[in-house]
């Protein structure tokens, strides 16, 4: 048995304790000889899906010729938490509570797209109150504010720059104050509701808005200081990421992206939604089609937010926040209780001693939900990643009988090979961070 | 109570002693049952016995209104052009809530979406991707692949919709017309067994590679487990009482 296991390089002896082979070394020489002619360099990384400079967990597959990066893939999946199916057996307003969930840091663009989707299913969008559509706009814009501020924030940090962080998320959190002041959330509000709004702003909220505007304008300069004309910084982002307006037009890429690229395409000045025609404000752009052209666009958009969010504090009018028709108005009166936010005593007093219709109208409308016209719908909206989508379908049920998010992080992130390829690694951290992914809308 | 023919026109079922249905001309999808849509206990409210079909909306005749006619002027002619009888490859056209949508018949899509991209009138350079929709009631066409396009160029958006049975869900990859398509396809593959035809590369994207079954198929079921809460033993979402 030895016999047929030994070798040149590999003796065999016996000994008490059984078979002993003495090893020794192959032909090393004929080994290196082989290694060096295959010029290999080339290596697979495997980046992520656990990696803080990735956004959460995407996970890049690079293949790098010594600093160049030849290939670069994305493996996307690892947050799909299947939100377009439970949809499906939720009703139509309970639905807000799953979409704002999706890009997490936009809960009131998910909200809104989804709302309007629902209103226009329902033709109802010419019924929605001015103050409900003033204050979606107003959330919309701070909410634009705070998807940037992340955005810089973190491509700031993954370059190292831990000044810009600090800065953006000092100011993001101010804004999430206010999100938790008027929603009582700082994310996952399901406040914007099909019809209107959850309930109305309440007391302090328009000072608050107004404060932090004006600490706003005064904290946005601190960026331009920081980051914009800093020799390091510019040298790290230029001609980094880049990806002209034929690329963007190809993959579909919308949002900073595809403005920084010289193309003005906005969906606030192109499909109006929610009185947007009417607001002054302009759409920024740059022409060098790369990272640190999207950074200067997201700095100026955030300007750009603020004079939006003046006028809409500006044309605040008392008023009610929700839809007349109480066949789909949610029939919630809200107030704060000493148990927290719930409905309040005087409405369940009302419901439970006086008016027995009122009762029956509430319980129906909460355990069937309201019916929606079958048919189907496209329903965009200008998020900070881009053009966010809702494709619905309903069967005239009280459910959705399909929800389709089309969110533009998840078609933003097909550029990566297009960006990535031919560059050094260090530059896919940038790239990556320009396109401003968040794993929770792309995967859902 | 009995009419000189000799039928009680309470009980006469002829079309025209039934109330107008709205858009009785599109596909049925389902059926409504009893007066509340309550898919368990019983419909104690009398009107049990209603049975009424749920229909999408039906296509539309001409004029559609707006610039709806130009584009459909605009895609017949190029399709022409290209000798292409353009009956065969729109098989219908839906106006319904101010959007457009043409039903392409699969073989002939990634033609007719090389001409709306191409064609400088029609000029549609962006597509949103593609969205799965299943039909379970849709009999011969339980699959709808739905295709939105923006035309930046002249501020529009059309739809585009293929249908396919569930028994041979093939159509052809428009990836090579629009590259965005590419993860939305393997998306819509994912989810629905669309099998798109001509991908480069259609693997799952969502769910794990050796996952069995496309989850968003209306036969694949939610899933989740009942929960007790105060006490009380809560059903699993798709165990809950529902309404339709």
């Amino acid at each position: 048995m030895s016999a047929t296991h030994a070798t040149p390089s590999a003796s065999t002896r016996e000994t008490t304790e059984g078979t002993v082979y003495t090893v020794t070394g192959g032909d090393w020489d004929e080994v290196v000889a082989a290694a060096s002619r295959a010029d290999d360099e080339r290596i697979i990384v495997n980046m992520g899906p656990q990696h803080p400079s990735t956004h959460g967990v995407l996970r890049l597959i690079l293949e790098i010729d010594g600093e160049t990066v030849t290939e670069a893939r994305c493996g996307i999946g690892y947050l799909h938490t299947g939100i377009e199916k439970n949809l499906e057996f939720r009703n139509w307003t309970q639905g807000t509570t799953f979409v704002t969930r999706m890009d997490y840091l936009t809960p009131f663009y998910n909200e809104a797209a989804y709302c309007l989707g629902v209103e226009k299913l329902l033709g109802i969008e010419d019924q929605v109150p001015d103050r409900a559509s003033v204050i979606r706009v107003m959330l919309m814009e701070l909410n634009r504010l705070s998807s940037h501020l992340v955005a810089i924030a973190t491509g700031g940090m993954e370059l190292g720059a831990t000044t810009i962080m600090i800065y953006g998320f000092r100011d993001r959190e101010m804004i999430l104050d206010i999100f938790e002041l008027i929603t009582g959330l700082r994310m996952n509000h399901a406040y914007i509701r099909p019809g209107g709004l959850a309930q109305d702003l309440p007391p302090g909220a328009v000072d608050q808005v107004r404060a932090f505007v004006k600490k706003m304008r005064k904290n946005l300069p601190e960026y331009d200081k920081l980051a914009t004309g800093n020799p390091i910084f510019k040298a790290r982002l230029q001609d980094v990421g880049y990806l002209d307006l034929a690329g963007c037009m190809a993959l579909g890429i919308t949002g900073p992206i595809l403005r920084a690229t010289g193309l003005p395409h906005d969906l606030r000045k192109a499909q109006p939604y929610c009185g947007y025609e009417t607001y002054d404000f302009d759409v920024p752009t740059a022409d060098t089609c790369d990272a640190y052209g999207r950074f200067l666009i997201r700095l100026e958009e955030m300007r750009q937010s603020l004079r939006i969010v003046e006028q809409c504090l500006d044309r605040l009018a008392p008023g009610p926040v929700m839809v007349e028709d109480k066949k789909i108005a949610w029939p919630a009166q809200l107030s704060l209780g000493p148990d927290g936010l719930g409905n309040s005593l005087d409405h369940i007093k009302k419901i439970m001693g006086t008016s027995m219709e009122a009762l029956i109208h509430h319980f129906k409308l909460v355990t069937e939900g309201f019916r929606v016209p079958p048919g189907q719908t496209y329903t965009a909206v200008e998020s900070p990643k881009g053009e966010l989508g809702v494709h619905m379908v309903s069967d005239g049920g009280t459910r959705p009988f399909r929800v389709h998010f089309r969110d533009p992080s998840f078609t933003n992130l097909q550029s990566v090979a297009a960006m990535c390829e031919g560059g050094q690694v260090a530059d896919v951290i940038v790239a990556v961070a320009s396109i401003d992914p968040v794993m929770g809308g792309v995967d859902r | 109570m009995t009419e000189a023919n000799g039928v009680n026109p309470d009980k006469d079922l002829n079309a025209e002693n039934l109330p107008g249905s709205r858009g009785d001309q599109g596909e049925p999808i389902r059926v409504q049952r009893g007066m509340f849509g309550a898919n368990n206990g019983g419909d104690t409210s009398g009107y049990g016995g209603l049975v009424r079909p749920v229909r999408l909306p039906g296509p539309a005749s001409r004029p559609y209104g707006g610039w709806f006619d130009e584009v459909a002027d605009e895609l017949e002619g190029a399709l022409e052009e290209q000798s292409l009888v353009p009956e065969n490859a729109i098989e219908k056209t839906v106006v319904d809530r101010d959007e457009l949508t043409f039903h392409i018949a699969r073989e002939h899509l990634p033609r007719v979406a090389r001409t709306l991209r191409d064609d400088p009138a029609l000029r549609f350079e962006l597509c949103t991707g593609v969205s799965g929709v299943h039909f379970p009631g849709d009999k011969g066409r339980e699959l709808h692949a739905v295709y939105h396009l923006r035309s930046i160029t002249h501020n529009r958006l059309i739809r585009l919709e293929v249908s396919v049975p569930d028994s041979d869900p093939h159509l052809p990859s428009i990836v090579d017309v629009y590259p965005t398509n590419d993860w939305h396809e393997r998306e819509a593959y994912d989810f629905f067994g669309l099998i798109f035809d001509g991908h480069p590369a259609l693997t799952r994207i969502m769910m794990p590679d050796d996952w069995q079954g496309f989850p968003q198929r209306k036969d694949y079921p939610l899933g989740g487990i009942p929960v007790e809460y105060k006490g009380a033993q809560i059903p699993a979402p798709d165990q809950r009482r529902s309404y339709s």
